[in-house]
Parts: structure tokens; C-alpha cells; sequence
């Protein structure tokens, strides 16, 4: 099959140059799958599961908080807000993240509806970090 | 001439004094490794980040409903100064460099009628700044009491900036920091925030991109990341830059107090032969007197 260049980057470091088959990621409407040769395109994440498949099967699957990702013919790049591996999240991190990001929510309900759209998303993105940590 | 006791005791001060600062200058030799490596695993981030505003910029930035991180307020009358600097001292002139260059570029904008704001990040700089602009600060941030620096405190600052631009309460901000060139040289830089200044577009970028969701849209998601990546670039640098400083000033203090001890010896050295001659001398002349 052929293949493509991906780069993780996060804020941080380089997570992850190489070439692979496909990667999945949870594009803000909707999961998307891109194999090489895909149409340019830039698209905004959500918080989500980043999956990247080679020789048919899944070898890497990383938990993104948001960010965004290129997409070229022959590479894909991720900008990751924050990137971990679903090996190594802890349930506790996760779950004080989604205390702490409905906490946030709630203290929102009366400002703009931009910050509560903020707050809506990061509240979305801890609920899926939770669920990432429990199938882990 | 001192006493023999009194040069005894000065030369082991200042040797204790060789022996704290040449440990301050290992300790700072192997952070300085450490923060020169986060500093480089920061840059493909940066530069990709570059590349995809390129790329968006150029499309949203005619526009009249434009985002304010992208062109301003359109006014140019409060100025905001975000100065960092280091959180300790004892590392030359690292931390005056910076407060100096903050003081010309104030006393320059208010001397053209602007009014100025001042956020500082380090403790340094608030201390030295404060002396004389104390009425133009709006915050102080520190991070003296984080082992490393984080994206995320760069995204606490940033996210303080983006308040203060949606309130209206300044038209034009630029960050000040110490550029880390190499471990011997770091300058002071004043660099535009906001309005952002838009990379340039490369001749080959022709790709047509499609956005999802609408560019604008992204835009105004990238834009204050890019601030934020801004601003922990400049951390990072400061990080860098303080611990070169260090090592250099620490290193030099070392070869001082090294001088220092040299001179005293030797010093030590002849008050104590003259001791030793003048009670010759006594013994023989009182033998003779005999």
C-alpha cells in the first residue's frame, strides 16, 4: 500500500516522523481518514483519538486535546495542542481533567457564547480523554 | 602590612567563595544543556505553525472582519510591553540588559505621547522595572517556584494578552526578551505581537488548500496558539539565555577568585618570610650585643 509522511508535533516536542498508510484523526466535524494521495486540506482537531495504521493493522493510537492538522499529498502534519499516548494516560489525570473542565462549564453559563463554546469543547475533549483511559 | 592570621583567613574565603561558584557554574553548565534541548524540541512546532498561517493569513488578511490578533485595533495608541527576564540574579548582565532595553523603548513610546503598559514575566524584571514605571504595570507573572517551563504557562500569559486585546485595553503589543544566540551572546529583542506580522508567503506554497472548517474559522483557533508559541519561544530562549549567562558570569568569577587567591598567597608568603627575617635579625643583633 502506499504510503506517506507523517509528522506529530506538539508544543513540546516531535512525537512522531514517519511514513505510514493511513491515520485517523477526529477533525472538528467529524473523524477523518487519510490515505496518501489525499486532496490538500487544513482542518481544525478536536479532542480525540489519533489512530495511524501500518501493514493493516493499528500501531499507534495517541489521545489529542485539539489542535490541527495538514493535509498534503505526500505528508500529513499534526499540530497537537497536547499529545499523549493511549498507553501511558492515567484514569486519575483524566478524570480530575473532566472535573475540572465541568467545573469551568458550569462557571461559564453567563459569558459569551464564544468562552462558553471554549469551555464546551475543552469539557468534550476531557470526556473522550476519560473513555480513552478506561478502554486503555 | 595585615597580619599573617588575617591574610590566612582571607585567602580561605575567597577560596570557599571559588568553590560556590564554580559549582554554580556546573549546575548552570548542565540546565543549560537541558533548556537548549527543549528549546530545540520546540522549534518543529513553531515552524509548522508558520508554514499553516502562511498559508491562511494571506487569504483572511484583506478583509474587513479580519481577527484583532491578526491586525490590531487599527489604533496605535496604548502600547503593551511584555518584558521577560530571569527569576534569579548572579548571572551578569542578563536581567539589566533586558530592563534597560524595556526603560529606552518606554521612555521612547510615551516621549511620542503613547501610553504605556507594562506585563513582566520573571521576578527580575519586575524588581527593576518597578524602580520607575510602577504605575504602568497591569501584571506580574513568575514562575521562580516551576522546575521547567511549560507550554503551558505560555498559554497562561497568552491567554491574559487575549483578555486584554478583547476588552480594548491596548492597541499594540510587543514582547521584549533576551534573544539566545549562543551561550556567550544574548541580546535584548523587541518583537511585535499584535498585530501579528504574517510570515511570507514561500513562492512554492501553491497548493490549494481546502479548510475544514472555514478558514476563518481556523484562523481565529491558530491565532492565539501562535501567540502562545510566540511567547513560549521566548521563554524557552530566556530559559536558555539565563543559564548561559550564568555559566559565563560563574566561570569568570572563578578565574577571579583564582587571581584573587594567587596574589594573596603570595602576599601571605612574603609577610611571612619578613617574620621570619626580622627575628633573625633580632637573635643575631642581641647575640652580638652581648
Amino acid at each position: 500500500m502506499a504510503s506517506f509522511q507523517l509528522e506529530l508535533v506538539s508544543p513540546e516536542k516531535l512525537l512522531l516522523s514517519r511514513a505510514v498508510e493511513m491515520v485517523v484523526f477526529p477533525a472538528a466535524e467529524g473523524e477523518m481518514g487519510v490515505l496518501a494521495g489525499h486532496a490538500p486540506m487544513i482542518v481544525a482537531l478536536r479532542g480525540g483519538v489519533i489512530s495511524v495504521r501500518e501493514g493493516g493493522k493499528v500501531t499507534e493510537q495517541l489521545f489529542v486535546a485539539g489542535g490541527f492538522a495538514e493535509v498534503a499529498a505526500d505528508r500529513v502534519t499534526i499540530l497537537a495542542d497536547e499529545a499523549t499516548p493511549l498507553a501511558s494516560l492515567s484514569k486519575s489525570d483524566a478524570e480530575a481533567r473532566l472535573a475540572e473542565a465541568e467545573a469551568a462549564f458550569t462557571s461559564a453559563a453567563n459569558e459569551t457564547p464564544e468562552k462558553r463554546e471554549v469551555a464546551m469543547e475543552r469539557l468534550l475533549a476531557a470526556r473522550v480523554m476519560v473513555e480513552a483511559a478506561m478502554a486503555a | 602590612m595585615p597580619s599573617l592570621k588575617s591574610l590566612r583567613l582571607r585567602i580561605n574565603s575567597v577560596k570557599s567563595t571559588r568553590k560556590i561558584t564554580q559549582a554554580m557554574k556546573m549546575v548552570a553548565a548542565a540546565k543549560l544543556r537541558r533548556a537548549q534541548s527543549q528549546a530545540e524540541a520546540a522549534r518543529p512546532y513553531a515552524d509548522r505553525m508558520e508554514r499553516m498561517l502562511a498559508s491562511l493569513g494571506a487569504s483572511v488578511a484583506g478583509s474587513p472582519d479580519a481577527p484583532k490578533l491578526l491586525v490590531g485595533t487599527g489604533a496605535d495608541k496604548v502600547h503593551l510591553l511584555v518584558v521577560v527576564t530571569a527569576e534569579r540574579g548572579l548571572c551578569g548582565g542578563f536581567n539589566t540588559n533586558v530592563g534597560r532595553f524595556a526603560r529606552a523603548q518606554v521612555r521612547a513610546l510615551e516621549a511620542e505621547g503613547k501610553t504605556v503598559k507594562i506585563i513582566t514575566v520573571g521576578r527580575k524584571g519586575a524588581v527593576y522595572l518597578k524602580r520607575d514605571f510602577a504605575s504602568r504595570f497591569v501584571m506580574e507573572f513568575s514562575f521562580a517556584n516551576k522546575k521547567r517551563i511549560g507550554y503551558e504557562d505560555a498559554s497562561e500569559v497568552a491567554a491574559k494578552i487575549s483578555e486584554m486585546l478583547d476588552a480594548g485595553q491596548f492597541d499594540v503589543c510587543t514582547l521584549i526578551y533576551n534573544r539566545f544566540r549562543n551561550v556567550i551572546s544574548q541580546t535584548p529583542v523587541g518583537q511585535q505581537l499584535i498585530p501579528a506580522p504574517l510570515p511570507e508567503v514561500s513562492a512554492e506554497g501553491g497548493a490549494q488548500y481546502e479548510f475544514e472548517p472555514a478558514e476563518e474559522e481556523i484562523l481565529a483557533r491558530l491565532l492565539p496558539q501562535n501567540l502562545a508559541i510566540q511567547i513560549y519561544r521566548a521563554l524557552l530562549d530566556n530559559a536558555a539565555g539565563f543559564y548561559g549567562s550564568q555559566m559565563t558570569a560563574m566561570d569568570n568569577a572563578t578565574r577571579n577568585a583564582g587571581e584573587m587567591i594567587n596574589k594573596l598567597t603570595l602576599n601571605y608568603n612574603r609577610t611571612r618570610q619578613a617574620n621570619i627575617t626580622r627575628e633573625l635579625i633580632e637573635i643575631i643583633s642581641g647575640a652580638e650585643a652581648l
